[in-house]
């Protein structure tokens, strides 16, 4: 009862599911090998691939936590990437290690600027984050358009290319990108008392402004993450292409980070955040895009397979459906599910 | 009472009772409504004045008893049922779309059709007419929002009589208008009330009351405590029924409150003249060390206006503040919290709990955000705090980890003064900090904010329950109808002195 209870065991059974049954309708799908001192397969696949995803749902958990929403997220990605690809093409030594630094380390401050500015716009200036960040959503591309001067700006830098197909070890360094952001973003919300401020803020904001909590202070933070989130997850995206597509870099990725935070129990209502509960989210988000490819679902119908399990995972986790699936469970006369629970609470 | 006999009450409400969850919000409740008169519903906060009313209104269905509307009893399921009746209701907040013209707003579901299309030209000339009833002339093709609240309030009573209602019900119709805007409702209920529209009033206005009332039914604690001609029913004889009597052992508080305050040196908080236009009017008052001043006054008299305007909560636009002796600047909470002056809000629950918290972290939410987000409270700091807090105002459930929207009303009320007393604060300011709990946490609160100013806290308190307020203050603030009116030493008075100073003194400035 009391694992039933957690928060996080209906987002972590649904992940369980998907990557079961994928496994059982392709053995080959969970087939990990060793090449080289290096990781391959599926799940490994996985974890690399869900870099820029995990990094966009991340910070989209903190501005949802505010009650907010950052519709800008792809858009920031677009022009990070383009940023850096640009800075890179226009150096004399794109494959020199100085100059992948300031390309990657420019990308990133574009990200936290635009953050700022969307943070700005909703704790200052009061807009509704849906429309404020709509703003850079729509114009962002454009944005990202002009520094390339319209083309697909394509690079060659070794250097930078290994920040999304190297390997660090075993595992590849994408991977431990997101790793490192995970627990740095972990550690400054829930090591300072910046989670539990944000949690107020999206709870009660008129409680907490009267309790003296600096809310715009709080708020602007957390679209400043997302920005500097957006931003580095835009890197990884162009130095997995290696070229920097204003349409297609973070196209819609926004939509797949609020799945992705939902999937991981953060309601859109704002308050309770919890990353863990993010990282499954966008794992679930990740593995059913891998499986749509591995089962080779025809391209025509991937979005109808996607939609269809997301809707069962919704459902899976909603409260409603547990208590029409306890009483159906009662009619049925299979009544012994409570006390089973309970023997495991006591258990416990 | 008997002198309306001969005229047949439009409605005719019998023995209503409404139960909620561990609450009998009304108990056999008997109320008449005649055709052509102001009838006033009067009662404190929970009396179950808008119970009553969404019982008439079709919100809530009756547990029992019934409701006669025009000779036939009716059974309303849902507000649309009420409505065709011919009963219609004005809220306080203005229930129109904003974003539509006045004249749609006034025709909405009644529009005018021609060849099956809207006739704009023949609904916008109807609703002129119906306007022009209520002595409104205003552009009707304008957007309602243009329009100050007041006319937005005539609008929705023209919207009502589009409706054809027999029966027009004024919730606080009043309480955001100004003087000469009040007369004009006012002029617009009385020719209503002559052409036989049956009209429901309430207020918390007393002058207002009596200005348009004909009869008035007063009701306590869900019950129905009396009927009375308006004009034969004395001002403070209605605020000791409104209020009633109860019996508490609490002498004992009284006790240890009623000792001198030494009123020599620089107040802890001195405001001069503070104010807020159609929100409170420009008030004086002094606060020293250890002593707890009382405010006084029904619900709506601007007692918790003032408390919103000492705390910054809401900005004053007159007067001054000092605080142990300083001028100081209060525009925002925080500038009150740094100044060591903290607020407990009346609304608990919207204002006061971030319920889906625990109650450890509601407790420490005060001084953390007085710290900053980068300065995190350890720990132990925050187990020693919530450890404190917890067995000194006993808060029950002991777990400091469960959310504190599963607390009752009166462990979150304990929770919401420990946040406060963790910040150390010079000044603590409480808003019916005792409201809608039971007894035992009553008397618990009311203990220890004695014993704080005893120990040199200083305190506002504001309660509707006067009993409470003489017991526990050294001093009475009066208010009313958003006004200071005076200052009473509370061992000088009993309880129907203040009852008698509320309703008859005639208005003094506060001595300066």
């Amino acid at each position: 009862m009391k694992i039933v209870k957690h928060r996080l065991f209906w987002p972590a059974a649904a992940l369980v599911t998907l990557l079961i049954i994928n496994t059982i309708a392709n053995p080959n799908f969970a087939r990990v090998t060793l090449q080289d001192g290096q990781l391959y397969g599926n799940p490994i696949n996985i974890l690399r691939e869900s870099a820029p995803l995990m990094l966009v749902a991340l910070g989209m958990t903190l501005v949802i936590a505010t009650r907010g929403i950052d519709l800008s997220v792809g858009a920031i990605m677009a022009v990070s990437g383009a940023v850096a690809l640009t800075i890179l093409d226009a150096s004399e030594n794109p494959g020199g290690l100085g100059s992948v630094a300031v390309a990657v380390v420019v990308a990133v401050l574009v990200g936290l600027v635009l953050g700022v500015w969307n943070g700005f716009l909703v704790s200052v200036l009061g807009i509704q984050p849906i429309i404020a960040t709509l703003v850079l959503m729509l114009a962002g591309r454009g944005v990202a358009l002009l520094i390339t001067g319209g083309f697909i700006t394509t690079v060659n830098s070794a250097p930078y290319k290994f920040i999304a197909t190297g390997y660090l070890v075993v595992l590849p360094v994408a991977f431990f990108i997101w790793v490192a952001a995970v627990v740095i973003v972990s550690v400054l919300e829930r090591r300072t008392a910046l989670g539990m401020l944000t949690e107020a803020v999206g709870i009660n904001p008129e409680a907490s402004r009267l309790a003296g909590v600096r809310s715009r202070g709080i708020i602007w933070t957390a679209y400043i993450a997302s920005g500097v989130l957006a931003g580095i997850a835009g890197v990884i995206f162009a130095s997995n292409t290696m070229a920097a597509d204003a349409n297609s870099a973070g196209y819609l990725i926004e939509l797949y980070a609020i799945l992705a935070v939902v999937l991981g129990g953060t309601s859109l209502m704002g308050g309770k955040f919890s990353i863990a509960g993010t990282v499954i989210g966008v794992m679930t988000v990740q593995a059913l895009n891998s499986a749509i490819l591995f089962l080779g679902v025809p391209p025509a119908q991937a979005p109808v397979f996607f939609a269809a399990v997301v809707i069962i995972v919704v459902l899976l986790q909603s409260p409603r459906v547990h208590s029409y699936g306890r009483s159906v469970g009662q009619l049925l006369g299979v009544g012994v599910k409570p006390t089973r629970e309970d023997k495991k609470e006591v258990a416990a | 009472m008997s002198a309306d006999t001969e005229v047949q009450p439009i409605v005719k409400m019998c023995g209503i009772t409404i139960a909620f969850p561990g609450v009998l919000a009304l108990d056999g409740v008997e109320f008449r409504l005649l055709p052509g008169e102001v009838h006033s519903l009067m009662g404190e906060n929970g009396a179950g004045k808008s119970t009553l009313i969404k019982a008439l209104t079709g919100v809530y269905s009756l547990d029992s008893g019934t409701i006669t509307v025009a000779g036939r009893e009716r059974r309303f399921e849902a507000t649309a049922d009420a409505q065709a009746a011919g009963i219609s209701t004005v809220y306080q907040e203005v229930n129109l779309c904003a974003n539509l013209s006045v004249g749609e707003n006034v025709m909405l579901g009644h529009e005018k059709r021609k060849y099956g299309a809207i006739d704009w030209r023949a609904t916008y000339a109807e609703a002129e007419k119906h306007l022009a009833g209520l002595g409104l002339e205003i552009d009707s093709r304008a957007q309602l929002a243009r329009n100050s609240i007041a006319i937005q309030q005539l609008v929705a009573i023209a919207r009502a009589m589009v409706l054809d209602a027999k029966v027009l019900i004024l919730d606080e119709p009043t309480s955001s208008l100004d003087r000469g805007e009040v007369e004009q409702l006012f002029g617009v209920i009385r020719d209503l009330r002559d052409t036989g529209v049956a009209i429901l009033f309430v207020s918390h206005f007393l002058e207002q009351v009596y200005e348009i009332s004909d009869r008035i039914t007063v009701l306590r604690n869900g019950k129905l405590v009396g009927e009375h001609v308006a004009k034969d029913f004395p001002k403070d004889a209605l605020v000791a029924e409104m209020i009633g009597r109860e019996l508490d052992d609490l002498a004992a508080i009284s006790d240890r409150a009623d000792r001198a305050i030494d009123r020599s040196g620089t107040p802890v908080l001195k405001a001069t003249g503070i104010g807020k236009r159609g929100v409170l009017s420009p008030a004086d008052l002094e606060v020293y060390k250890g002593e707890v001043v009382g405010f006084a006054g029904l619900l709506g008299s601007g007692r918790t206006e003032l408390v919103r305007l000492l705390y910054g909560a809401d900005r004053s636009e007159t007067g001054e503040i000092q605080i142990d002796g300083k001028s100081v600047r209060i525009h925002t909470p925080r500038h009150a919290i740094d100044h060591g002056i903290a607020l407990s809000s009346e609304d608990r629950r919207a204002e006061g709990v971030v319920a889906d918290l625990t109650v450890a972290e509601n407790m420490i939410l005060g001084i953390q955000a007085r710290r900053g987000w980068l300065h995190p409270i350890s720990k132990t700091e925050k187990d020693a705090v919530v450890k404190e807090y917890m067995s000194a105002l006993g808060v029950r459930p002991a777990n400091p980890n469960v959310p504190i929207g599963n607390l009752s009303g009166g462990n979150q009320q304990k929770v919401l003064l420990a946040r406060w007393l963790a910040t150390a604060p010079e000044l603590l300011m409480l808003d019916e900090p005792t409201r809608g709990i039971d007894v035992g946490a009553k008397a618990d609160i009311q203990r220890k904010v004695a014993e704080l100013s005893e120990k040199g806290l200083s305190v506002i308190f504001v309660s509707s329950e006067l009993e409470e307020v003489l017991r526990i203050a050294q001093r009475v603030l009066v208010l009313r109808d958003r006004r200071a009116i005076g200052e009473i030493e509370s061992h000088s008075v009993d309880l129907d002195g203040l009852v008698d100073y509320i309703a008859n003194s005639e208005e003094v400035s506060v001595m300066r």
